[in-house]
């Protein structure tokens, strides 16, 4: 089941969301998404499967906004980071790692970790 | 007072200048940053899944290497750094069993119980010290950026993660003006770079015409990534945005250096 892979994965309890949207309100990528964070939770609670395939856990900067003020605790990062292990795990690279420059090493190695298996 | 201090990949290269700058301003204020003899890169933003713990161990062996060369204190520039240390510090301190494991399968190395300190060089300086040492007081306007990576998640904050003034306060003991803008604590894009340039060029667009509403003329960062976002995507920005006019970004070691040589 999505959910209980989330949170084995994620080691956060998804159910305590009560969907108030205060992660998407302050989350800076909000924009660039098709599903805003608190959606995303919404979708793997119903075991929607489409929200593997959704653009936000890779659009996500892992910035920590939405689990610093998360009223019930839930650390959305740490589900983002689930959603993209499940992909990664299948040995799918989100993006191409070839030398990337006019980069600072600090972006490409960052990329790496967060885009490659 | 002397301190060990971990650069990781990018102060050797992008961020030289943040680097240099850095270990100036500090020896003029009788701080001495000493460059572990070994180290490796520290696995920067490693992956957050629970049952995966290879990530962290370049983290970890960073923080080995700090306590077999006789340190207890470990600082570090870089906020992706700072980070990455830090969150692995803590997880050292609080779960023994993730830690079993990591000591345990790193067979060649002592084990590591978190009690090295992971502290920020913004932590280290001291206002009135500052002070006494300015040859020529800053007459800047600043905003100071702090992104993520200073201030969450919470445990390693370096200071009040809502409404952080710690860069504020080195400002203004430089003589220089800070100037409060609340995009000051949002995320500059990070990494996305790597992927969608133009995601983080509206993040650009955001942050620098926040800070230069504000008033101010130049923002300072403690992060070679935020530096980079904020700074050389600036560019971008002025393709998108034809009425925008950016503003200079620097590390905050660099304003000290003008305010401390004079
Ligand atoms: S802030 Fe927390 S409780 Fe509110 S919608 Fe987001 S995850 Fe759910
Ligand atoms: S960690 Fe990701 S989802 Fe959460 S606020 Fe930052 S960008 Fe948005």
């Amino acid at each position: 089941m999505l959910a209980e892979k989330v949170e084995e994965l994620s080691g956060e309890n998804i159910y305590a969301c009560y969907q108030c949207g205060k992660c998407s309100a302050g989350c800076p990528m909000a924009e660039q998404m098709d599903f805003l964070p608190n959606q995303v939770i919404l979708l793997i609670l119903r075991g929607n499967e489409e929200v593997i395939d959704s653009k936000t856990p890779w659009i996500c900067a892992q910035c920590y906004q939405c689990g610093t003020r998360c009223p019930k605790n839930v650390d959305i990062t740490k589900i983002m980071e689930a959603l993209r292990a499940i992909k990664l795990r299948k040995n799918v690279d989100y993006i191409k790692m070839r030398f990337k420059k006019n980069l600072p090493q600090i972006a490409v190695v960052s990329a790496a970790r967060k885009y490659t298996g | 007072m002397k301190i060990a201090y971990y650069p990781g990949c990018t102060l050797k290269t992008d961020a030289k200048k943040f680097e240099e700058s850095a270990i100036k301003v500090f020896k003029i204020l009788d701080i001495e940053l000493i460059e572990l003899k070994k180290w490796y890169c520290c696995g920067t933003v490693y992956s957050l899944t629970k049952d995966n713990l290879m990530y962290r161990l370049a983290a970890i062996r960073n923080l080995i290497k700090a306590k077999e060369e006789g340190y207890d204190r470990l600082t570090t520039l870089c906020s992706v750094c700072y980070n990455t240390l830090k969150q692995a510090n803590e997880m050292a301190r609080n779960d023994k069993e993730a830690m079993n494991k990591i000591n345990s399968f790193m067979d060649e190395e002592i084990d590591y119980d978190g009690s090295v300190e992971i502290i920020h060089p913004l932590e280290i300086l001291k206002e009135d010290k500052i002070r006494e040492k300015v040859k020529k007081p800053l007459n800047k306007k600043y905003a100071s950026y702090y992104g993520c990576l200073l201030l969450r998640p919470k445990s390693i904050a370096i200071d009040e993660f809502e409404n952080p003034r710690i860069m504020e306060r080195i400002i203004e003991a430089c003589g220089g003006k800070a100037i409060n803008f609340p995009l000051k604590n949002e995320c500059c894009g990070s990494y996305i770079v790597a992927s969608d340039k133009q995601a983080v060029a509206e993040r650009c667009y955001r942050i620098v015409s926040n800070a230069r509403r504000n008033g101010a003329d130049a923002i300072i960062t403690s992060c070679p990534l935020c530096h980079f976002n904020l700074n050389e995507i600036q560019e971008e920005v002025k393709r998108n945005y034809t009425s925008f006019s950016g503003l200079p970004v620097l590390y905050f070691s660099e304003i000290m250096l003008e305010a401390l040589e004079g």
